[in-house]
């Protein structure tokens, strides 16, 4: 277990945005949140994390900030970089919940081996601020695989991106799966989520509508009382496309 | 950038001892820094030591308190227009100042004097977190900076027209633009203490002021925890500006121009950013404090004029940087 | 349009002139009957050298013991705070100012159609004498002024000290000093001391900085008194190179302010 979330409910601005929502996941799990706008996603990777107030309970929130931060790594939908830093001090900065801060060896190695994995060599002494969206968004997610966490908390990771750009990360997110890590990512194109996601959690009104195997949630009658559209399903070679209708 | 830190550790020490050798009396050096060593007999020993020494002590530690929380109140803000004069933070703690002065608290125990500086520096700088945060922009923050500077300057000046003193009333220039003159190793020993406490809880945020370059959320869940850094930064920041302007005035842009030219150079680290400013600040403001002293040696130029002089060209070319969208 | 606001305004004046001054169109020779004086120093002058009932106000700093030797007699007169308004009311025949008085007021005062007569601050004992001569004809009494100058002058040569007494320095608030043509330099000179202010080069009233104060190396240091509230500017008096140079300094008080008669009791208290 990587994540235990039981009975979590959030309420912001006196309005209540997710009620009662029990969660578990498991290392080797690719699990995408989906949900129509405003279904309370975002709310619940926060109150997962422990960054906004909520009832229940997190296994996450419970621990001490340090243990924490080294257990989970979560990239904001906000993609801020504030200063115009260079992309290997960019990608360093995931190393500070560890000891040496971004500085010692282990450190450094950690660094080396994200920029590596997510193609930023060429860029290692660019200023980040210079780069492209999709660079930038490469050098933050860089910045989250540096902080060497069992599990990775994404919010709409791959809005934005171009078409390559969103298939390289949701590629990247499975391998990590693969590797043994969990990632939880909000993702709104169905038929990515399908394609990638190992599980899906259907989130509607703060409610749990689903959750388990792609073809478990991806049902007509749950996505109609999501989203309040049909879904046309093509089988292809590559995998099931969706059509919204 | 080890060389950077060495280099400007180098013009700081440098810039000290020149503004030792620098004054009205145009003493020999060689004797005045045997007189100021070894001190002796005669007036020599007396000007080295009660006069220039607390002068350029001074100088280095408003110059660093200023450059070291500029630069931290930018990280914390996450705007480069940010300084501890431009936003209010020191007319709040002249307020404190003057207030003190004018009840006769600073009479009953001299303390009391930085103290109050400090809690109006508090009151300025809680304020201004409240209203603009990490999360405001631009617009929010030097709107609130120069609400908070009109309502502390407007003070000062209330509190100093309402004193019996005759001499009280001219001094409202002294607390606006700041002035090292005549300052006695009395007010280095009132203000360095508390300025040091300061500077050691404003260094103690580095790390989090660096996870704040992701934005708030993304630091904490770095581990950062929010209310301990914004209280570190308060508090710090409140050590450091009320005591410096309790001795001298408030000195504005220090804390602009520093971390901007010196941003560069350390690859836009915060982290690094905080020391390098402090002692590119306690650089700027010997030198400034030289120059004052050569440019019109027998008045009492304010050493506020000359920082703005160098520093309100830099803050327009800075909002227009922002207001074209651009990050600096 | 313009030309009809001024001539109505006009009108207003000379209306309010014709109504309210009565004594203002008496001849100048006569002495005047209502005299208000709005200067510390001139009323010091005017309260000696006035009939009874002739001087109707003084200024009210005449009546605070810290800026006034007079301030006992003060009590006796209406005080005033130099504004028009106020003085107009008082309906006087002369009035005297300083040449510090805000000129609006003056302006103002005269061309209401009051007599405002403006006394220069005397910075010597010569021009202490020709002030008590020229308050003296203001105010109608020669012979008053007469008596008094040659009381001043006896004074004046008994306070004189002629053997040199050493160095001493003036050091007041924000450091300002004062060189030999002032008349804190001139009490300091009759008293038998050499300013070092002349040493710099000063003669009037500046900055001095402290560390030439202290190279300086006074035998005797005067500074200013004390003022109630704080100040910044008074905060270097305490600062301790000066403490250093000497450690019990002499303050000045009331009677170093004007050039009054009184400046001989400031000479005196420098023995």
């Amino acid at each position: 277990m990587v994540l235990r979330l039981s009975d979590l409910s959030v309420t912001r601005r006196r309005r209540p945005v997710l009620h009662g929502v029990s969660l578990t996941l498991f290392p080797g799990e690719f699990v995408g949140l989906i949900g129509p706008n405003g279904a309370g996603k975002s709310s619940l990777m926060e109150a997962a994390l422990g960054l906004i107030p909520f009832t229940g309970q997190s296994s996450l929130a419970q621990m001490p900030a340090t243990d924490r931060a080294r257990h989970a790594a979560y990239l904001p939908q906000a993609r801020e970089i504030a200063w115009p830093v260079s992309v290997a001090d960019l990608v360093a900065l995931g190393r500070i919940p560890w000891p040496g801060g971004g500085r010692s060896g282990l450190d450094r190695i950690a660094t080396d081996a994200a920029i590596a994995r997510m193609g930023l060599e060429p860029f290692r002494k660019r200023t980040a601020l210079r780069l492209s969206g999709g660079e930038q968004n490469r050098a933050l997610i860089a910045r989250a695989l540096a902080q060497d966490t069992p599990l990775l908390i994404a919010d709409e990771p791959i809005a934005g991106l171009d078409p390559a750009q969103q298939l390289a990360c949701l590629r990247l997110f499975r391998e990590l799966a693969s590797e043994g890590r969990t990632v939880l990512a909000s993702i709104h194109d169905l038929g990515l989520a399908a394609r990638f996601c190992t599980r899906l959690v259907l989130l509607a009104g703060g409610h749990v509508l689903a959750d388990g195997p792609v073809d478990a949630v991806l049902r007509d009658d749950l996505l109609r009382r999501a989203f309040g559209i049909t879904v046309r399903r093509v089988e292809t070679p590559d995998g099931p496309a969706i059509l919204p209708l | 950038m080890r060389g950077l830190f060495l280099a400007l550790a180098a013009l700081v020490a440098a810039l000290f001892v020149v503004s030792l050798l620098t004054g009205p009396a145009g003493l020999p050096a060689t004797d005045s820094l045997r007189a100021l060593a070894l001190g002796g007999d005669g007036p020599l020993p007396i000007v080295m030591r009660e006069i220039r020494l607390p002068r350029a002590i001074l100088g280095l530690a408003v110059g660093a308190g200023l450059g070291l929380t500029g630069a931290a109140l930018q990280g914390y803000l996450r705007n480069p227009l940010a300084e501890p004069g431009l936003i209010g933070i020191s007319g709040m703690a002249a307020l404190g100042a003057v207030i003190a002065i004018q009840t006769g608290l600073s009479m009953v125990a001299a303390l009391a004097l930085p103290l109050a500086a400090l809690v109006g520096a508090a009151a300025g700088v809680a304020l201004l977190v409240a209203l603009a945060g990490p999360r405001g922009g631009s617009v929010t923050l030097i709107l609130a900076g120069v609400a908070i500077s009109a309502l502390a300057g407007a003070g000062t000046a209330l509190v100093l027209n309402l004193s019996p003193n005759p001499y009280a009333a001219s001094e409202i220039v002294f607390w606006l633009m700041g002035s090292l003159a005549d300052r006695s190793m009395l007010h280095v020993g009132l203000a360095v203490p508390p300025m040091a406490l300061g500077a050691a809880l404003v260094l103690s945020t580095r790390r989090a002021l660096d996870a704040l370059t992701l934005g708030e959320a993304a630091a904490q869940a770095l581990g950062i925890s929010g209310p301990s850094l914004r209280w570190r930064l308060v508090a710090g920041t409140a050590l450091i500006v009320g005591p410096a302007t309790a001795v001298a005035g408030a000195i504005g842009f220090v804390g602009l121009v520093v971390p901007h030219v010196l941003r560069p150079w350390v690859g836009a680290r915060p982290s690094a950013l905080l020391p390098a400013s402090a002692l590119g600040g306690a650089a700027l403001l010997l030198a400034s404090d030289i120059a004052v002293r050569l440019i019109v040696p027998d008045r009492d130029l304010k050493l506020g004029v000359l920082t703005a002089i160098v520093g309100a060209p830099l803050f327009l070319h800075l909002i227009w940087k922002t207001r074209s969208g651009g990050r600096v | 349009m313009r030309g009809c606001v001024r001539r109505s305004r006009a009108i207003l004046a000379a209306a309010l002139i014709a109504a309210a001054c009565p004594a203002a169109s008496g001849t100048r020779g006569a002495a005047p009957q209502r005299v208000v004086s709005m200067n510390l120093c001139s009323d010091q002058l005017a309260m000696m050298l006035a009939a009874p009932g002739q001087l109707v106000s003084v200024s009210s700093l005449a009546r605070d013991p810290r800026l006034s030797p007079m301030a006992d007699r003060a009590a006796a007169y209406k005080p005033n705070t130099g504004r028009a308004e106020e003085i107009y009311l008082m309906r006087p025949d002369l009035v005297i100012a300083g040449t510090y008085t805000p000129p609006a007021t003056v302006e103002m005062l005269r061309r209401l159609g009051v007599r405002v007569e403006v006394l220069p601050p005397a910075e010597d004992f010569d021009a202490i004498r020709t002030e008590i001569t020229r308050m003296g004809a203001l105010l109608g009494q020669p012979e008053a002024a007469r008596d008094l100058q040659a009381r001043f002058d006896a004074d004046l040569a008994a306070a004189r000290r002629r053997t040199d007494q050493g160095r001493a320095a003036i050091y007041e608030a924000n450091g300002f000093t004062s060189g030999p043509d002032t008349l804190a330099g001139s009490i300091l000179g009759a008293a038998g001391y050499a300013n070092i202010a002349a040493d710099y080069g000063i003669t009037a009233t500046t900055a001095l900085p402290m560390e030439l104060l202290v190279m300086a190396d006074p035998d005797r240091l005067i500074t200013g008194a004390r003022w109630p509230g704080q100040s910044n500017g008074e905060a270097i008096l305490d600062h301790p190179a000066l403490a250093a140079v000497q450690p019990e300094p002499q303050v000045t008080g009331r009677d170093w302010i004007c050039g009054t008669p009184f400046v001989t009791r400031a000479i005196r208290s420098l023995e």
